[in-house]
């Protein structure tokens, strides 16, 4: 064994990155793979929540006292990550009182601040709230942007050391003498950045251990060396609103149930969810009356949500695991506490360790767990510094500095951009060229496009994540093409234009869960723009049959053929050229 | 008592504006509502006619030869190729600034996203740009301009296979405009050729500009810029760069707002002042009366309801895009009239998985009669004076075919001009 023990982490959600960069701090050397962009899996589809643990205060006090206890450290660590809303458990009239008082008994045993408010406090608070919410727990609930904070957990471990591969999958453990020594993978298009077009290749990767925090993936990996890994994945809806309807987390105050949720994220909010149980995390149904249902329970909550306008809606997949002998039949009823799997002990299959179960608000301490799990099986002596040290660009700094002026940007987009790039907002935004808006609904400006391609190579899904370019209103209608040319510089043209198309695919994706009303006209008007202004879907580039320029129309008749001294001059029967 | 007129048309866009303009030059009292800006400022200003068919073939040389063959639903098939030529014919007539008329065929015109599209009539300051046009080509782009990168559009076109050499290059604005500038304000500079400074001396930035074009020029024919040469005079400024330039100069079509587009708008109005027909605007239609016949519609101007009456009418309030069509969860619907339009109860069916798929929902409008009166679900007319056109019309997928300015040219001709003989 080398001096510095290799670890391998797989999986690049919340708790893979926050694994690397616990390890790379403490001094090992850290590669991490990933099969897609960061947050790929069940991070990236999350509603953004940062649980005060009033959620799980009844049912589940133990991660109900983890979650007060993360909360208050990602509030410190990650403060350019976190918008600290609060949080409402709204009690309407057909919900039970015991429970109520269930959940506010249960928020001061778990060491949460919980307050009872009155009906007319919570709509002078929520405004949109109905008229017959009688009463309310105010808890100090939070919204989380879960792209930001994996990307700078993987910025915090490059910083320390640590490589991180993502779009490399791995297709094979490598298992030696009953041991699992280290990984193949195969990279999408080569090690480091992405780039489209770029060949790919397999790689064997050694490590000293491998941890698998796949999360619902968790089994497929397991499998590889013939460990049973059972992960109950559990798959739930959210709808993307337009706008913020509310400023506040609003839970709805009963036991448990679908559309319960809706939490304020940056110009949007999002409706959440259900718990449904599927066989597959990357192959289960999207449907209708999952999308109906978010609309029509939470608007019993918030009544304009029936009327409102949704962007998209998306699904993700809980990696929800439970001790084989515990055999819960509902979904809902399995425990959000993470599990601990050595293979070691539990296997007899020594190098790897699986983390399942779980959720996002807990990742640190999940985190530091499998890290002192590893710590303790070379010996090494290392504290856990991740509660204490701030990730990249939440270090202190001003916000009351005026980066608008200093950079030129009009307000409210230096704001916007400020609030994203937190600490990093002057190396960020600090640029030689004019720098002008290219995502609108988002106010997302070029120098922080071009920080993004910096980071993620020629992928434009990665660079949104970043920026939330393209997550807007429009969903990439008025700028993907855009986001395309902020390419050129770095990449050829092909490289570019499949890019673009892989961005246009992906917008698409969510849109389509959203078509009526107004997003179904701002959809008609994307496909216009993209295809009647632009012609992308028959993109000339795009085929193989060659056009026959000479069969068309060559301007010959018209004033095409005029040189420049006669162009303003009448050559067409007596128009003028303008 | 009510506003009365012969022919009433509902909507302001391309359809609405030739039901309009057929309408009064067929004869009588014509007048049009329009509610919002129309969604000519959110399309290119090129007039496609058609440049694929509904299978996806083309780009298609000449639409002429296409028309008859496509489906019976297709709203060219109710006015006819003779109807699309009239059409067109008038469109020639009012649209000085258009270029395309000496050919049945389709031109190649240059788009933003570095692809180039088929279209019938295109303005004469994209002319000079033409892609069948076999001349060396420099695009311009300006810096803070997110919407046209110039130097990837170049390598686009190259990709497509133009036949010409084809460069690109971002150059600094001159003057001091901020970095989010409208195309509007670039358009304005440039109409009003005021002073900017330059290496500290003032300099007019028309030539400015060609100063700053001047040096990459390298042998080029011709030279694109994106569509912001100028509002009120576009000749004037394309003029005084090509002088300078001694090369033509040529305007690349964009997306919203679209400077060609609102030009175009512009034209049009004036032609329909021309031709005497009173115009409404700023207040949505809310209702009509009527059974079988349409007896008025009102619109609301600040809560009170004003009725118009007419003999016929005119439904041309265009698409989705536009609101002619509204939809909610459980459906599709035509706001004014409650017109029937045909569509899956499952929402689900509405679109494809693919985002440029064959969607279901880019076909929305309503059935007509070959009088383009639309029908009911036992197919019916609706209304007996009642007549629809362009984007609210169903049947066909103007994106994927490029139709969209065609059909609404030709069915708001022959919608207005029915409804003006009928009137008579």
């Amino acid at each position: 064994m080398a001096s510095t023990p290799h670890i391998a982490v797989i999986g690049g959600g919340s708790t893979g990155t926050g694994v690397a960069r616990d390890l790379a701090m403490r001094g090992f050397e850290v590669t991490l793979v990933e099969q897609g962009n960061l947050t790929h899996g069940t991070t990236g589809r999350m509603h953004g929540l940062l649980h005060s643990g009033g959620r799980y205060a009844v049912s589940d006090q133990a991660s109900a006292t983890e979650c007060i206890e993360e909360n208050r450290v990602l509030r410190d660590i990650a403060s350019h990550c976190v918008e600290l809303t609060g949080g409402l458990f709204v009690k309407r009239p057909e919900d039970s009182e015991e429970y109520f008082q269930d959940k506010l008994a249960g928020c001061e045993a778990c060491g949460i601040p919980a307050e009872v408010i009155s009906g007319e406090e919570a709509r002078a608070q929520e405004p949109h709230l109905a008229t017959d919410v009688e009463k309310a727990i105010s808890v100090p609930d939070g919204a989380v942007d879960p792209f930001r904070l994996v990307v700078a957990n993987g910025a915090s471990a490059a910083e320390h050391g640590a490589r991180i591969e993502t779009h490399s999958k791995v297709t094979d453990l490598l298992v030696e003498d009953g041991e699992i020594v280290g990984l193949e993978v195969e990279h999408d298009s080569g090690p480091g950045l992405r780039v489209h077009g770029t060949e790919g290749g397999t790689e064997e990767i050694r490590a000293d251990h491998v941890v698998n925090a796949t999360g619902a993936w968790a089994g497929r990996i397991g499998d590889m060396a013939g460990l049973d890994v059972e992960v109950r994945p559990s798959k739930g809806v959210m709808t993307i609103m337009n706008i913020r309807q509310v400023d506040t987390v609003i839970n709805r105050c009963r036991p448990k149930g679908d559309a319960d949720i809706v939490v304020p994220h940056e110009t949007t909010a999002i409706l959440g969810t259900t718990d449904e149980e599927v066989d597959d995390p990357e192959d289960y149904p999207e449907e209708q009356w999952e999308v109906d249902m978010m609309i029509e329970t939470l608007s019993e909550l918030i009544p304009m949500l029936e009327e409102a306008r949704t962007i998209r809606s998306f699904w993700g997949v809980r990696p929800l695991y439970e001790p084989p002998d515990v055999g819960s039949e509902d979904p809902t009823d399995i425990t959000r506490d993470f599990f601990l799997l050595d293979h070691e002990e539990r296997d007899a299959m020594p190098g790897m360790t699986s983390i399942v179960g779980g959720k996002f608000t807990t990742y640190r301490m999940m985190a530091e767990d499998i890290a002192d799990h590893v710590c303790d099986r070379f010996g090494i002596d290392a504290e856990c510094r991740t509660a204490d040290v701030p990730l990249p660009g939440s270090d202190d700094f001003s916000v009351l500095r005026d980066y608008m002026d200093e950079f030129g940007l009009q307000s409210p987009i230096g704001r916007r951009s400020v609030e994203r790039l937190g600490s990093r907002a002057e190396e960020v935004l600090d640029t030689d060229g004019p720098n002008p808006t290219v995502c609108g609904c988002e106010a997302v400006t070029r120098a922080e496009v071009q920080d993004a391609i910096e980071q993620s190579g020629s992928d434009l899904n990665a660079v949104r994540i970043r920026t939330r370019a393209s997550m807007g209103n429009c969903q990439g209608g008025f700028c993907a093409h855009r986001l395309a040319s902020e390419l050129q510089d770095s990449y050829d043209e092909p490289t570019v234009r499949a890019a673009w198309d892989e961005l246009l695919q992906e917008r698409w994706k969510g849109q389509r869960h959203a078509l009526w009303g107004e997003q179904l006209s701002q959809g008609m008007l994307n496909y216009a723009l993209h295809a009647t202004t632009q012609n992308r879907d028959a993109d000339p580039a795009d085929t193989d049959d060659s056009i026959d320029f000479a069969a068309f129309d060559d301007g010959i008749g018209g004033d095409v053929e005029a040189s420049p001294t006669e162009s303003g001059v009448a050559t067409d029967g007596g128009r003028n050229g303008d | 008592m009510a506003i009365d007129s012969d022919v009433l048309v509902i909507g302001g866009g391309m359809a609405g504006i030739f039901a309009a303009l057929s309408a009064a030059r067929t004869g009588g009292d014509v007048r049009l509502l329009s509610y919002k800006q129309s969604t000519l400022a959110q399309a290119s200003g090129l007039v496609d006619v058609i440049g694929y068919t509904p299978d996806g073939e083309g780009p298609v040389v000449d639409p002429f030869e296409t028309i008859p063959e496509l489906p019976d639903e297709h709203p060219y098939s109710t006015v006819g190729v003779d109807g699309v030529r009239d059409a067109l014919g008038i469109f020639d007539d009012v649209a000085d600034r258009y270029r395309g008329e000496h050919t049945a065929s389709n031109a190649l015109v240059p788009t933003h996203g570095g692809t180039v599209k088929p279209t019938a009539r295109y303005p004469a300051a994209a002319a000079p740009g033409i892609a069948s046009a076999e001349r060396d080509t420099l695009l311009v782009g300006f810096d803070a301009l997110v919407d046209f990168d110039a130097p990837h559009a170049a390598a686009h076109l190259e990709a497509a296979g133009v036949p010409f050499d084809v460069d690109g290059v971002t150059i600094r604005f001159p003057g001091d405009l901020n970095a989010d500038a409208k195309v509007t304000r670039y358009a304005k500079v440039l109409d009003q050729n005021s002073d900017v400074a330059v290496d500290g001396r003032p300099r007019r930035v028309r030539d400015a500009l060609a100063d700053a074009v001047d040096p990459h020029l390298d042998g080029a024919e011709r030279v694109g810029f994106p569509a912001v040469l100028g509002d009120d005079d576009p000749g004037a400024v394309r003029t005084a760069l090509e002088s300078a330039l001694d090369v033509p100069v040529f305007e690349v079509p964009m997306g919203p707002p679209s400077l060609p587009g609102l030009r175009l708008e512009d034209d049009l109005y004036a032609a329909l002042d021309a031709a005497g027909v009173s115009m409404e605007t700023g207040n949505p239609v809310v209702g009509y009366d009527g059974d079988d016949r349409v007896a008025e519609v009102s619109i609301d101007r600040n809560g009170a309801k004003i009725p118009f009456t007419a003999d016929q009418f005119v439904l041309a309030t265009g698409g989705l895009v536009g609101k002619g069509l509204g939809s909610d969860r459980d459906g599709v619907r035509e706001p004014i009239f409650d017109c029937h339009v045909p569509h899956d109860d499952d929402r689900y069916e509405w679109f494809e998985t693919d985002a440029f798929g064959d969607h279901s929902f880019a076909r929305f409008g309503l059935p007509t009669d070959e009088q383009l009166r639309p029908l009911d679900a036992d197919g019916d007319a609706e209304f007996e004076n009642l007549r629809a056109a362009g984007s609210v019309l169903g049947g066909f997928d103007f994106a994927a075919e490029k139709s969209g300015s065609g059909v609404s040219i030709a069915t708001g001709h022959a919608a207005g001009v029915a409804a003006a003989e009928e009137a008579r």
